[in-house]
């Protein structure tokens, strides 16, 4: 599918290109880097989305789509969540309380770690996800009045 | 548009205040999502409300009773730098003093949202799909209707 063509908006469409990929890439060291730098899931997933709507909003809805479609973002945000959940029946079946990740690994710390690694992907899958969801279900409606 | 400078104004007032992390989330969800959702529901609503002649006192009682006991509730908090609130003299020190131990996280907040608090980011988490499948339940539906 082509885009609407927006011959007006050149200054508009080279830096959104040029901004988008930091801004995709910034979200993933928020959520890498959560451990040791300010961050976690929750910021990295809402800047991931964010760099979803700023495309959306320069190149059209239809572009935005063909990655970001309705199932795969269904997908995306559930799995987030069984992953969070999944975190922390696997530390209940080692034995240990539900989300004690000291069980998770051979080391106490390692197992910790692991953990908390799990856990920000999960969030910040589902936020991500999420948000997305709620931008094109308000966007679409808006299209289609 | 003022929300949006709102929000920003905000977020680099949480920089100063070395919240960053908070800061990210207000500059990207209150100056970015929630501006455009605020604009996409402004397109989405008609300019003028519709009028209605009944009288509603069930969800005015409702109301007044819910704002009643949360301010009841504010009673009983402690005062603002009150250095025997809970806030203090619970599980803070513990998270302190003991994390790097327990969780070996050198960021102090991670360790309490993603290791102590786990349960609670569960339960923020679940909020955050509730308030997706919400949104899809509400806006989602006729738009596969009009596909298939």
């Amino acid at each position: 599918m082509r885009p609407p063509t927006q011959p007006h908006n050149l200054v508009l469409r080279i830096a959104a290109k040029m901004l988008i990929p930091p801004i995709l890439m910034f979200a993933l060291y928020v959520l890498f880097h959560g451990e040791t730098g300010p961050g976690g899931g929750f910021q990295a997933g809402v800047i991931f989305a964010a760099a979803f709507v700023l495309y959306a909003l320069v190149f059209g809805i239809g572009l935005a789509r063909a990655v970001a479609t309705e199932r795969v973002l269904r997908i995306l945000a559930s799995l987030g969540m069984l992953l969070y959940v999944g975190v922390g029946l696997a530390s209940l079946f080692a034995g240990a309380n539900f989300l004690d990740y000291d069980v998770l690994a051979q080391e106490r710390l390692e197992g910790q770690h692991l953990g908390i690694f799990l856990i920000e992907i999960s969030i910040g899958m589902t936020v991500a996800a999420v948000m997305m969801i709620i931008f094109f279900a308000f966007a679409e409606r808006g299209v289609r009045r | 548009m003022l929300f949006g400078i709102y929000s920003f104004l905000t977020a680099s007032l949480f920089v100063t205040l070395d919240a960053v992390d908070v800061a990210f989330t207000e500059a990207a969800v209150g100056a970015g999502i929630s501006t455009f959702l605020m604009l996409s529901t402004l397109a989405l609503t008609v300019p003028r409300e519709k009028v209605r002649r009944k009288r509603n006192v069930i969800p005015l009682l409702v109301v007044t009773t819910i704002g009643a006991t949360l301010v009841y509730g504010t009673f009983d908090m402690p005062y603002f730098n009150d250095p025997s609130a809970p806030l203090h003299s619970h599980v803070a020190r513990h998270y302190i003093e003991a994390s790097a131990d327990e969780v070996g996280v050198p960021n102090l907040v991670t360790a309490v949202l993603a290791s102590y608090r786990s349960y609670d980011t569960l339960g923020e988490v679940t909020v955050i799909f509730t308030a997706g499948i919400g949104v899809l339940a509400l806006l989602g539906y006729r738009k596969r209707r009009g596909k298939s």
